[in-house]
């Protein structure tokens, strides 16, 4: 195979899996062997081999999330070696590649555990508590009509490149997993600040960060301890400085805002 | 509820208050342990003893002791509240997990932490506070300093440091605040929204500076008495 390492050699593992059947019924880890498995592979193909095997041997495969497989859809989740994404920093789990495991390995791979994040079935769990969020407020509004001149609006370049680096979130909630409260406070910080660094999202600025806030209370995400594993876990690395920016929008919001 | 309530009883709100009661209670542990410092007059007591005088009768003091329990009150309260609900936000936990690579243990045990604070403090006031505001667990025995007489707080000192395992709880208790306040202490900052790329960097090793050096002075003080006899 072209591009592979030539002194790579195949490795055997066990995997311990989630299984769940339902949301409403119990699940536990169930125990896989798996043969000859290259380490070129990424770890969702690792997982795709063995679901070929157990559709095979007539076995319900392994339910798991994944769209893009680039890293930047935010669909892949899994909790791997109890590490969020697992070991390497800075990945997705569809960029994690087997390399980064050894012949023999036992892997425990898990789904995000939250109460906001119901498994719905195996290693899949239910984020639209992130899609309600978002939907408190986590946009700006504009009136339809010609598309406007590009530039238009003088931002500065510092400020930009701090929007974008909120807006490099891609929602996946590696922040409420890796979390010891199950707190989504580095998700709802990136798009609260994204927006608010922004002229065109100033002006929603005070009622976004309140709904978005409250919306998050709501779903029953845990506080913020400032730990940081959040950040520290994050695919894209959004920095806790979102989280800070978040903090004054919010205190700023309900001093200042005309929602009594 | 009205906006002021619904700002206070959400999860940042709740923060919020954390930091400015946590905050608070830092300015108190900067003056309580100046005060202690007067123990180290070698005057057998006097500077201290008047001191503590002063602390049980001035009226500032005593409005600001009000201040200082509600402080206390908020902070317990608030906490308990957020674990609880930090507790329900994962009802299954990981059967595999290892928060040491992505976090400080302090950062992940402020709670218990907290909890050895609160006995070691219930333990605390129960043999100081409480003899000599209130007279009672015993009481102090009298002293006279220029033909007037005050409670000798002193000696209660002297007498309470010579026993080596309540030395053993007060040094354990400094080393838990210690930890509590090297997290705590710059969390506070970041839950206030106080940060900034000029002055976080020096607020995280003021921090780490300040919660070492408070602790160590006032875990110096049963050391010393304990060997000083």
């Amino acid at each position: 195979m072209a591009g592979s390492n030539p002194n790579a050699k195949p490795m055997d593992l066990t995997l311990k899996i989630w299984r769940q059947k339902d949301r409403n019924t119990a699940g536990q880890l169930v125990t896989y062997t798996l043969k000859n498995i290259s380490p070129d592979m990424s770890f969702l193909e690792m997982l795709d081999v063995l679901n070929e095997e157990l559709l095979v041997r007539g076995e319900e495969p392994v339910a798991f999330d994944h769209d893009c497989r680039e890293g930047i859809c935010g669909m892949c989740s899994l909790f791997i070696n109890g590490r969020a994404h697992g070991p390497e920093r800075g990945t997705t789990t569809c960029q994690l590649h087997m390399r980064h495991f050894n012949h023999g390995d036992t892997i425990t791979i898990e789904p995000w555990r939250a109460a906001a994040f119901p498994v719905h079935k195996d290693l899949i769990v239910d984020r639209s508590a992130f899609d309600r969020i978002q939907q408190a407020g986590g946009y700006v509004s504009v009136n339809t009509g010609g598309v406007p001149d590009a530039n238009e609006i003088p931002i500065p370049k510092t400020i930009a490149d701090k929007a974008f680096d909120a807006a490099t979130c891609i929602g996946c909630g590696a922040c409420v997993a890796a979390c010891k409260n199950a707190s989504a406070m580095l998700f709802v910080s990136a798009k609260v600040s994204q927006l608010a660094m922004l002229p065109q999202g100033k002006v929603e600025a005070k009622t976004r960060v309140e709904n978005m806030v409250a919306q998050m209370d709501v779903e029953g995400f845990g506080a913020c301890s400032n730990t940081g594993a959040c950040a520290a876990e994050c695919p894209v690395g959004i920095s806790l400085d979102n989280i800070a920016m978040l903090n004054r929008e919010y205190l700023g919001a309900k001093a200042s805002s005309e929602n009594v | 509820m009205n906006w002021f309530t619904k700002t206070f009883s959400s999860t940042i709100g709740r923060k919020i208050i954390m930091s400015i009661t946590g905050l608070f209670l830092c300015s108190f542990l900067v003056v309580h342990l100046i005060g202690n410092l007067t123990l180290f007059k070698g005057d057998d007591g006097v500077t201290f003893n008047l001191y503590s005088h002063f602390m049980a009768n001035n009226p500032i003091i005593r409005t600001m002791e009000i201040v200082l329990v509600l402080g206390f009150v908020f902070h317990i309260y608030d906490a308990l509240v957020l674990t609880r609900r930090n507790k329900a936000a994962r009802p299954v936990g990981y059967a595999e997990n290892h928060p040491q690579e992505n976090s400080t243990w302090s950062s992940r045990n402020m709670g218990l932490l907290g909890t050895v604070i609160l006995v070691f403090l219930i333990i605390h006031l129960w043999n100081f506070f409480v003899p000599a505001r209130f007279g009672a667990a015993g009481g102090l025995e009298g002293v006279v300093i220029e033909n007037v007489d005050y409670d000798n707080l002193y000696l209660k000192v002297v007498q309470s440091f010579q026993i080596w395992w309540y030395v053993l709880i007060y040094v354990i208790s400094m080393i838990a605040l210690a930890y509590h306040l090297i997290h705590g202490f710059q969390s506070a900052f970041q839950s206030l929204g106080l940060t900034h790329k000029k002055y976080t960097p020096f607020i995280k090793t003021f921090g780490v500076v300040f919660s070492i050096a408070v602790c160590f002075g006032f875990a110096i003080i049963p050391i010393y008495f304990f060997f000083a006899a």
